[in-house]
This record gives structure tokens, sequence and C-alpha cells, in this order.
């Protein structure tokens, strides 16, 4: 078994999503069946072998360094859930450091 | 009259209203009654902008009739994916998390069809950040089959299929990162492309997978599908994956039609077992036709296709983990749980759990788990690897043939409900389309007839090399035009959901 | 006596004094500097990368991560990086990418900083310091190794509500800008530094400033510390002296300006000392330096260190800078800092001991421009490092800072050298023009301070002189030449300073049949 439900615990944690313990169970399993199917990449003979990032071989592309137009405060802030003194009001942030 | 509006192809009415037959604002109304009429049933759109779909129209019969030299497809109809940025319509992703989310800055797709006089008549349904094949992963209900309203209309672009067959619109755009243009035109009988990676802008497309999602058109003839191509696409500064080149001459393709002197490469991996006899039956016939157009087939193995599904689905739920980790409930979108004494994880956390369905929380715990620091190289770096292998088979094979075809998808449409339990059975609509998307070249979709077991439509899958969509346009529009003229008419003629 | 591990150490924390540690630990340190381009946009997008915007006025769907919203890289920044790395002999990459480093902080629009992983543009360079030695009164070279540079993008700013002091602790919600979310930013970090011993804190302090000092010269950054264009993050370890075994390392941030950075790895050294004088060990964390009492506390600790699963940015493309470009850069570099340097020193024909000095003293680029300004190399070292330097010290400023310009001080210098000033009447004119009075040559006509030129007033002053002196007058007269110095006294005291001296003393010989 690839996958062990507190690992599933640890992800969902990992990516601020509060799931529900009967949630947990159900997507742990499936999670479990998924991770055997896609493990099958390793069966796959790779020595040597790039991996590829960039489908379509790009290099190089930038801009000038010159201004374009910014948006306004007002169309910056209209869909935020809470505003103050002219910038997004967030919950309580934790020390990081 | 307005009944016919609607059985009009793009073309077909772009030409109407060039010779003053119609105006832009008929085609529009017309269409707006048809989605009134179907829509409750179909629940292709989730947005119908009527006030703004009109405004549009009379834009362009004013710009007419004041002697402007308007584009191809000035006036005529489209429903545009709900991933699309739109400043004058919501865009929701079809999910909780962003719903009644207005953006402020259109994509630039939504820019260029706006600035070519494109009426875009709504926003249509999707499975939730483009993450599914039915459109059962939407937040907001699942859109129906045109051809059979207890079936899916495929996904993660539904609405969008379902709103071109059911005649609510005659073109419609989506994204394919997946699979997701072609499978859901297969399963609905009509057109849909996904053009070489890069070839139209991302920039305005909520992400998915940054570095598969190509946005494409639907249609229900090639050169519809071509029309809207070559208006969509092209080189966009804001997009750094965009494609420094000109669009392939895909009108021209897909007027030429012939495939004499074209080798044609059928991909055994691509078939078998697993799929649909009906599908295999229909598939077979196609190849058939067009070895009696005049092109050549034969068989080229592309021996690692059997390993783009894991591939896949390691690639995309890696970038997707990332992609979404921004719906926070910071700036915009849901915000749940804040009320003075949680701390913003804690926000974030309740948020999330709430505003994401399960697909997405399941393909997110996937690509963090397949990133983790001791699983980056056996998971993410090898399906890396995977898609090397994949890219070079098609190096290969295209030396051997100037396109590959394939079955679009190894079923007809299934059953509303029959596989949104199991998601390996659902990932495995994908099993054809995926092997394009990783390797950014260009695929195309195109109906070839209807399974004798249950009468909906089979799509026949043509890939091109990158760069090379012209190809995809020059056969779809061969079959398609040998079949039309077989069946004596249009395949949609026979799509008896509506009625 | 047990040590506090991890614990805070704000209250009488051990700590071993500096020599006494170093008798038995070597000490090991390491730099990680962050610096913000001055490029006129920000890092992915055109937004103007200026300061002093109404906050959330300076973002674009880019900076403020929307959905949709795609980077385009900044070929400026990526030009300045190239720079750097090249005046850091560093390799500069022949293909490298961009890389996603994800966490989820307010501040990050995105909730993943692109930035680079393991393929940074520059590598491997070095970077040469000259660090002071007081116990040889001469100063000790060192060659700081350079890891890696690298490209990134800065965050926004978060004010924090509520709590007692504007910091995150204690807070009950943050408001958050994102005005400077997206601009670029370049993180430099060095090799681990061994062998500096006495010299750790010094050394550490040197680093920063020569980097700082290269910046500017290469004119990619304005380099403020105070202002957070120029940030440092210091990380010492301590090594048991003769172990050949590496010490655990903390991190310390918050280390504000070049003091703190001498004071932070001073601070550590004791501490981490006392530690393991007692047998405690060092805990592998991140530590917060705090300005106002010059000690350490702890922080995040790094065991728990959180795993950013880095991957290829997907939505830019790589990055393949043509040797063609790179050379071009390179051919375009200005003089660098150390060059000049060594110009400077065989143009003013100084010792290392001699140059050493006006370095310790920060009055080379001070020195220079007097210099340029017309004097001597001479007359603006001496000025420089003497009178300048004591009254730097007086009021307590640094020399740069003094109220008195490179041009001032090459106008008194060319007035003594003139003879319209003495030495004497020179150092009152400085006083005046650092006490703002004016310009040189403004302060000399609102204090009367020209030397006396009129000869027939000194002439009288010296007739003056010998008639109230008759027995010195008389020495002189006898032989005793040197006798005449009381009378020159006199004379200087007559005047009120303004003599000519040297004059005043020929003229007195005269009178007296010696001259």
């Amino acid at each position: 078994m690839p996958i062990a439900r507190d690992d599933v615990a640890h992800l969902a944690r990992l990516s601020r999503m509060d799931l529900a313990e009967a949630e947990l169970d159900h997507l742990a399993a499936q999670l479990d069946v998924i991770i055997s199917a896609v493990a099958r990449v390793q069966e796959v003979a790779v020595e040597g072998v790039p991996p590829t990032s960039h489908a379509v071989p790009l290099v190089n592309v930038f801009r000038d360094d010159v201004e374009w137009p910014c948006l306004s405060a007002e169309e910056a802030l209209d869909q935020a859930p809470a505003v103050e003194q002219q910038r997004f009001r967030v919950p309580r942030i934790l020390a990081e450091d | 009259m307005a009944g016919e509006l609607t059985r009009m192809s793009a073309a077909g009415l772009a030409a109407a209203m060039a010779a003053g037959e119609v105006s832009a604002l008929e085609v529009t109304d017309a269409h707006l009654a048809r989605i009134g009429e179907v829509d409750d049933a179909v629940h292709a759109f989730l947005h119908v902008a009527a006030d703004g779909a009109r405004q549009a129209a009379r834009a362009v019969d004013e710009r007419r009739a004041a002697g402007e030299v308007l584009g191809p497809l000035a006036g005529v109809p489209l429903a545009l994916k709900d991933v699309f940025t739109t400043t004058d319509m919501p865009t929701t992703c079809g999910s909780a998390i962003l719903n009644g989310w207005r953006p402020p800055y259109d994509a630039t797709v939504t820019r260029r069809l706006r600035q070519t006089g494109v009426v875009i008549l709504g926003k249509t349904n999707m499975d939730e950040f483009a993450m599914g094949s039915s459109t059962e992963n939407s937040a907001f209900g699942p859109s129906h089959n045109p051809w059979d309203l207890s079936r899916v209309p495929g996904g993660s672009s539904g609405g969008s299929a379902a709103a071109v067959a059911g005649f609510e619109a005659p073109l419609g755009i989506g994204t394919d990162t997946g699979g997701s243009i072609r499978q859901p035109a297969a399963v609905c009988g009509v057109v849909g492309v996904k053009p070489t990676y890069g070839g139209p802008s991302r920039y305005g497309v909520v992400a998915f997978a940054s570095s598969l999602d190509t946005p494409g058109p639907l249609a229900r003839t090639v050169l519809d599908a071509a029309l809207l191509h070559e208006t969509m696409a092209g080189h966009d500064p804001c997009d750094s994956t965009s494609v420094n080149a000109p669009v392939p001459p895909v009108v021209a393709a897909a007027r030429q039609a012939d495939v004499s002197g074209l080798t044609i490469g059928v991909v055994p991996e691509l078939g078998g077992e697993g799929y649909q006899p009906g599908v295999l039956a229909r598939f077979g016939e196609a190849v058939d036709l067009l070895e009696s157009l005049g092109a050549k087939v034969v068989e080229v193995s592309c021996p690692h296709f059997s390993y783009a599904l894991p591939a896949y689905y390691l690639i995309a739920p890696s970038e997707c983990s990332s992609n979404l980790a921004r719906f926070d409930a910071m700036r915009y979108g849901l915000r749940v749980g804040d009320d003075g004494t949680r701390s913003a994880d804690e926000v974030m956390s309740l948020t999330r759990a709430q505003g994401f369905g399960a697909e997405v929380k399941r393909r997110i715990m996937l690509g963090t788990y397949a990133l983790s620091s001791g699983y980056y190289d056996a998971y993410y770096g090898k399906a890396q690897q995977v898609r090397t292998l994949i890219i070079r088979d098609f190096q290969a094979a295209f030396e051997q043939v100037d396109v590959l075809v394939s079955p679009s998808t190894p079923t007809t449409a299934f059953p509303l409900g029959e596989r949104v339990d199991d998601p390996l059975a659902m990932y495995v609509a994908d099993l054809c389309t995926i092997p394009s998307d990783l390797a950014g070249n260009a695929a195309l979709s195109v109906p070839c007839g209807l399974a004798a077991e249950d009468g909906l439509p089979v799509g026949l899958q043509i890939m091109a090399p990158v760069l090379a969509d012209d190809r995809l346009y020059r056969v779809g529009a061969a079959v398609e035009a040998a079949l039309d003229s077989r069946r004596g008419h249009p395949l949609l003629d026979e799509a008896n959901g509506l009625t | 006596m047990a040590g506090q591990a991890g614990g805070t150490d704000r209250a009488g924390a051990a700590l071993v004094p500096l020599d006494e540690a170093l008798t038995r630990y070597e000490p090991v340190i390491g730099l990680e500097t962050h610096v913000e381009l001055g490029t006129m946009t920000k890092m992915f997008c055109g937004c103007p990368a200026r300061f002093g915007g109404e906050p959330n006025t300076l973002v674009c769907p880019v900076c403020l991560g929307l959905p949709g919203s795609l980077p385009v890289a900044n070929r400026a920044a990526i030009e300045y990086t190239i720079r750097i790395g090249l005046a850091l002999n560093c390799t500069i990459a022949d293909w490298c990418r961009f890389a996603r480093k994800n966490y989820f902080y307010p501040d990050m629009p995105k909730n993943f900083q692109i930035s680079q992983y393991d393929e940074p543009l520059c590598t491997d360079g070095w970077l040469d310091i000259s660090v002071n030695d007081p116990d040889t009164d001469g100063a000790r070279q060192v060659r700081v190794g350079i890891e890696r540079v690298h490209l990134e993008e800065d965050t926004g700013k978060s004010l924090h509500i509520g709590g007692a002091t504007g910091r995150i602790h204690g807070a009950d919600y943050s408001l958050v800008d994102y005005n400077r979310a997206g601009i670029p930013l370049v993180e430099i970090v060095t090799k681990p530094v061994e062998g500096t011993g006495a010299l750790a804190p010094t050394a550490a302090r040197t680093y920063v400033t020569e980097l700082r000092d290269l910046m500017r010269a290469l004119d990619v950054s304005d380099v403020r510390m105070e202002e957070g264009s120029l940030r440092c993050d210091v990380n010492t370890s301590l090594s048991p002296t003769g172990s050949g075994r590496w010490g655990t390392r903390t991190e310390t941030k918050n280390v504000n300006s070049l003091r703190s950075v001498e004071r932070a790895v001073r601070f550590e050294i004791e501490r981490q000392a006392a530690l393991l004088d007692a047998g405690t060990p060092v805990a592998l964390e991140t530590r917060h330096f705090h300005e106002d009492t010059g000690v350490t506390t702890a922080g995040r600790s790094k065991e728990e260190a959180q795993d950013y699963r880095y991957f290829p940015e997907p939505d830019l493309a790589p990055i393949a800078p043509s040797r063609n470009w790179v050379e071009e850069i390179r051919a375009a570099l200005p003089e660098l800092p150390s060059a000049r340097r060594a110009r400077l020193k065989a143009e003013w024909g100084l010792s290392d001991l001699d140059f050493a000095a006006l370095q310790h003293a920060g009055a080379v680029d001070l020195v220079a421009r007097t210099v340029e300004a017309g004097a001597t190399p001479a007359d603006a070292r001496k000025w420089w490092l003497n009178e300048l330097v004591r009254r730097a010290n007086e009021s307590g400023t640094d020399l740069a800072d003094l109220p008195i310009t490179p041009a001032d001080v090459a106008r008194v210098a060319a007035l003594v050298a003139s003879g319209e000033l003495n030495d004497k009447l020179a150092r009152q004119v400085i006083e005046g023009v650092l006490a703002g009075e004016g310009t040189p040559d403004e302060v000399v006509a609102a204090r009367g301070l020209a030397v006396v030129s009129d000869e027939g007033a000194l002439l009288a002053a010296v007739d003056e002189a010998i008639a109230a002196n008759p027995e010195v007058a008389q020495k002189v007269r006898d032989g005793k030449v040197a006798a005449a110095g009381a009378l020159v006294g006199a004379v200087m005291k007559a005047t009120r300073g303004q003599a000519d001296a040297a004059r005043a003393r020929e003229l007195i010989l005269q009178r007296l049949g010696q001259g």
C-alpha cells in the first residue's frame, strides 16, 4: 500500500485543506488506488533520458523594462473579502520568521 | 427563420450577414431564443449574457453599416468556457471557490473575440478547474448531452460541446489539457481541436496544468473550427509560452480537404481491449475511408503511449497543486470561517475544504505528494522522463507518416453518474487524447459516425506534428465531406435528445 | 552549568567572550544577501518598481497573482544579474530555468515564489575582501567564495494590527499591500568562510560592505540596508579547534545594518561557545537579531524546515544567455571597486598600510573626489585623515556624513597652497563650513580669516614684537636664530594667527641682522 491515511492527512494539511475525518477516509482509499496506478511510470526504462518540463522548446522569452498600465486600487480590491486602509485585510498570520 | 439560423454553420451565418440577408442582432436573438428553449434541460451555460451579447451584435451591425471591413466571424455567436476571464461576466471555472468572481481583466482570447466582432453569448459549464471528463465535477450541476440527456457531454469542456451540439451556438471555445476539448467533441458529435501548445494564448485562462493547457475551438464543421482557430491563435507577448510563429494555414487546409498522397499512421497502442466495439468499428471504417480517398495507411507503434495516462496523472496534478494554491480566501473568492479569532491558515483551510470539490482535492493532494521531497524523483521526475519518451515516439512516428489517427475516446457518452465514484474509470476516457497534450502537438476530433450499440457519436482523432495544425484540418475536412456526402445530411440532424 | 538550548537568551544567557571562545573554537560564517534590483519595472510584469505609491496602486493581474495571469521575465533584470555574477567572478549558466518555491503566506499572491532552485544563473565565484586587523594594524586578505547568484521575485508587505509592537506576534489581523510584490531580487549566497578566527565578525561586516559597494559601482541597485534594498542573513557555526568537524549552524535574520552584521556574528560565536562548553549541542535553527539589545533569540526550528516542493516553472521559458551577450555585458562592466582601489593606491603612491588606513576610515572615495576637485593626494589625505576624522569622531558621525564636501576640502587645500591660509586658519575655516556658515570662501570672508598679506602691517607687527621682547631679540642678534621662534609666536598672537608665519620669520631675521 503506497500511502497511509496519516500521510493523506499530512498532505491535506500541507495543501491547506481542512478535511473532515470521513472525507479523509474516503479520499485516502481513492488516493491509494490512484497512486498505485500512476506508479506504473516507474516500470519504464529511463536511463539517460532527460526530463521534459516544456514540450515545445522556447528559450529567452523576455519583455523590455518598460512600464505598462496598472490596475487602480479599486479594481485590485474590488473582489477582496475584506479591505481596510486600501489594503487587503487578512486574518492574523502566525509568525513564520 | 430563427430555427434555420441556429442550424446554420458559422461560415454560413457570416456569409449571410455579409450579404445583408440577416443582421447580427437577429442571429444573436435567434440563438438566445434557442438557449431559452433548451438550456434548462442541457445546462450548457452557467451565465447567459443576453444584454451584452445583443449590445455586441448591434455594434457589429453598426460597424458594417458604416462600411467597415469586418473579420470573417463578425457577428457570429459563441459559447465561451467559464475558465476564460471576462470583465463583464462572472468567471467561476465551475467552482464554488470562485462563485461570482468578476475578473478585472479580459483573457487575450476574450479580447481577440471582441475585437473581431464575435458575439459571446455567455460562459459555459465545465468540470471544476478543468479537471474531469464529464462536467459532473462542476459545482453547479452537470451538463447534459443533447444526443441523450441522461448522458454526459464529456469534459471538461462539456458545456461548450453541448452548446454547439444543441444548436445553442455555432461556435464554442474550450481548453484541452488531457483531452478536454476532443473527448467532449467526440461524445457530442461535433468537431473539437487542440491546437499546438502555445498556439492560442493562455493569458487569462485560469491555469490547471500550465505546461498542458491549450485553448481551442469547437464547432459543427471542420471549416468553422478552422475559422475560429485562426481568430483565436497567434503570438501573445503576455504569455511566455506563446509560439512566436504565424498561425498555420488552417482555413486554407480546411478548404483543401484532400488526403491524396498523404501517409496516415494507425497507433496500435490506442485501441484494442477496453474500447467499445462500436467505437472501434466506426474507427476502422474511417481508416478504410481515408485509404479510399487516396491516403496510404500504415501501422506505427508508439510504445510509450501506454504510459501516457499515468505520466499525465502525475504531471497535471503536480502543476495544479501549485496553480490552485492561490485560492486562499485572502484576495478574492470564497472566504469561510473568518470570525475574528481564527488565523489566516485556519481560514484558508476551511475555505479550501468547502470551496473545492472532491476531484480537485484528490488532484491537489496527488500533486503535493508527487512533488514532495523524497518522492519527486520517483513520481514527478519519472513522469517528466516518460514525457520525453512520448515526444520521441511522436517524432519517430512523424518521420514515417504525415498524421496519426486513433479513436478520440474509448467509449461513447456514458450515463451520468456511472463513473463519479470511480476516478480511475473516469480517467480512462482520456487514454487516446493525453499523448498529444504531453507532447504539445496538434490534434483534432471529427465525428465519424454513430456506434451501433447505442446510436451515439464516435470521434476520429487525427494527430499532427507541432506547428503542423493545418494537416489536421486537411484530413478532417476530407473525412467530414466524404461522410456527409455518404450520409446525405449532417450527422447532428440525427441527434434527437432534445426533441 | 547547563546552557539554554533553543530557549530565549534575553535574560542573562551564558556567553563566552569572543577572545576566549576563539581559543577553543574556529568560527565558520556564511552570508545570504538579497539585493533589490533598480530596474524600472517589476520582475515579471510592467508595474513600476518605484517606491512611494499609495497602497495597491502599483499592481496588475500578474503581480497580484490573479487567476489566469502569467509572468513574463524582465530582460534588464536578467542582464543585471549576469553583471553581478561576472563582477563576482562566477560562471554564467549556458541554460537554466526558473523554479517554483511553494509555500502559503498572505504576502505572496500565488502562494508560490518564482525563484531558481538547482539551476541558478551564476555559480562558483569569489569576492576578495580586505579585513582590518586591529592586532597587526594592517589588513588580512580574505577570499569569500560565492556559491550562487540567482533571481527571484519579492513579496508584498504586511502591516500587523493589534499587537504591542506592530510586529506579527500578538497581532489581531494584518493588512497587505502588494506594491512591492514582484520586485526583482537577486540572492547572493557565499560558500562557508573558514579561517577568519577573531576577525570573523569584522570579515562578515566587510564582506557586506564590499558587496554593497560593488552593487553601487555596477549600478544595479541603490543597496540601502535601512530601506531594505539590501538584506542580509548571517550563518554562524563553531568547529572545535583542530577537530576537522563542522559545527551546527544557525541562521540569523533581521540583520538590518552593517554594524548589526558584525554584532550578530559576535553574539552567535559567544553564545554557541557557551553552549558547546557546557556540552549542549547547538540547535539547527533560525534566530532573530535584536538591534536594541544586540542579542539573537530563537525562531523557527530548522529541523522542521519546510519542503518547498520545487519544480521547474512551466510558465517561463528557460534562460540561455548567448556567450555573445555575456561578453557584451562583461565588456560594459565599469571599473570594479577592487580594481579602482588598486589603481588609486598606485596613483597616490601609497603603501598597503597607508591605503588600508584610508579604507578603515571610510575615506577612499572622499579622497578620490577631493583629488578630482583639484587637490593633491597628499593634501587630500592629510585633511580627511587628520582634522576631519577627528571632527567625525567628536560628533559621532561617519566621515561621509560630515557636512563638508570634497570640493570644499579641495578649496581649503588650494587656499593653503597659495598662502592665503595657513594650517591653523584652515582648520578654523573647516570648523566654519561644518557649522553651516557656508563655503570656505564665505567663511574666510565672514570671519576675516585670510592670512595677512599686507607687508606693511606685518612689518609693524614684527617691530612691535621685537620692541616688546628685547632680551629675545638680542639673542637672535647674537646668533641664536632658533630664538626667533618666540618672536614669530608673538607676531602670530598679535595678528590672531593670520600672519604668514614663514614670512614673519624672514622679516624678523632680516630686522635682526640674520636674514
